[in-house]
């Protein structure tokens, strides 16, 4: 007989998927309109719809961490061994580090390059930083770089979770899919 | 036939005598306008022109500008160089852009409301220009906001025109500085 895993809550779910959607869809976003040469409506749009993507993100991102931090999570089967549980602990903890620094840290690129965000053309954000010429190439390079990394991450947490539904056959990545099964 | 050369001849003499030549250094002509939601800053560099203005005639106040559109400075060479091709500014065939004063009203003791034309890419448009006169020592400052469509000059034409991606509305603010006559 199987002992019921504990599952996540609907909430955690449903904000799981919707940012890993939501993180899909801007990455790829983000590699297409900077290759986008010239300087054309079709590429403005893309950045602007990019940011509001990345603002959407962001809030989701701060609801988030406010469920998890009040809403216990599942703890790893006792089986797996105390070094993945570690490893497990460490990489959703980086990962939620990026949710956060990674929106921000386009939002200053954004505010250095001299182009506040209106979010959906209709709320200005905050101008937390004025136009800035030396602050514009860092926080790009760091956008860029934090997203290289998030996407070595994702890699790896895609990577692990099938391991452990495909290869071990625990109940890990079920804990996480939207229907009980 | 002669009093009337005469007439003219003092008349012109008599504007050329009085008509100072903008202090470009001290003056500026800023644009603002909103790219899908977004507002953004931009300003002319090259600029010459005269004001003549009388304090005990204001009515009589004349004005002539030129703006030269390839000075036109968006803070981003890419998109300087956007701005003048044919679909925006198409600097190479219409170098500049002027604006004329015609009659004048007075509405206060430092407040003005010139008629004018404003030539733009080959177009000319009527506009009212509402124009606050200070006197600061040595120098006459003529200041004021107002508002153009930038359609009606085909400023942003093709799939530039679309007023969701950069909007028809486009402010000028002008600080136009003369020694004091």
């Amino acid at each position: 007989m199987n002992t019921p895993t504990q599952r996540y809550t609907t909430t955690a779910i449903a904000l799981h998927w919707l940012m890993a959607i939501g993180i899909v869809i801007a990455f790829g976003m983000g590699l297409t309109m900077t290759d986008m040469p010239g300087i054309t409506p079709a590429k403005l749009r893309l950045y602007n719809w990019h940011k509001w993507v990345g603002v959407t993100l962001f809030a989701f991102a701060v609801l988030r961490a406010l469920w998890r931090l009040t809403h216990t999570a599942p703890t790893l089967p006792a089986s797996i061994p105390r070094w993945q549980r570690q490893i497990a602990e460490l990489t959703h903890y980086a990962l939620y580090v990026l949710i956060f620094s990674i929106p921000l840290s386009g939002y200053f690129y954004s505010l250095a390059a001299g182009f506040p965000v209106v979010y959906l053309g209709v709320l200005p954000l905050p101008v937390l930083i004025e136009k800035n010429a030396e602050l514009k190439p860092l926080l790009h390079a760091l956008h860029f770089w934090l997203n290289m990394g998030l996407a070595a991450l994702v890699l790896a947490h895609v990577g692990a979770a099938l391991k452990h539904h495909w290869i071990d056959r625990d109940d890990v990545l079920k804990r996480m899919l939207p229907w009980s099964s | 036939m002669r009093k009337w050369i005469v007439g003219l001849g003092v008349l012109l003499l008599g504007i050329k005598a009085l008509a100072a030549p903008i202090d470009v250094a001290k003056s500026s002509i800023i644009i603002v306008f909103s790219q899908m939601g977004v507002p953004i800053e931009a300003q002319f560099k090259r600029f010459s022109g005269d004001v003549q203005f009388d304090a005990a005639a204001p009515a009589n106040t004349r004005a002539a500008l030129t703006v030269d559109v390839a000075s036109f400075d968006l803070g981003d060479p890419e998109y300087n160089k956007e701005v003048q091709k044919p679909e925006w500014f198409n600097a190479e065939k219409f170098t500049n852009a002027t604006f004329t004063s015609n009659a004048v009203r007075v509405l206060s003791a430092d407040k003005l409301e010139a008629d004018g034309q404003l030539t733009i890419k080959g177009r000319t448009q009527k506009i009212v220009v509402p124009i606050s006169v200070k006197q600061n020592g040595k120098q006459q400052i003529f200041s004021g906001e107002l508002a153009i469509k930038r359609l009606a000059f085909a400023i942003g034409e093709g799939e530039w025109s679309a007023t969701d991606m950069v909007e028809d509305n486009v402010r000028i603010r002008f600080t136009v500085v003369t020694a004091a006559q």
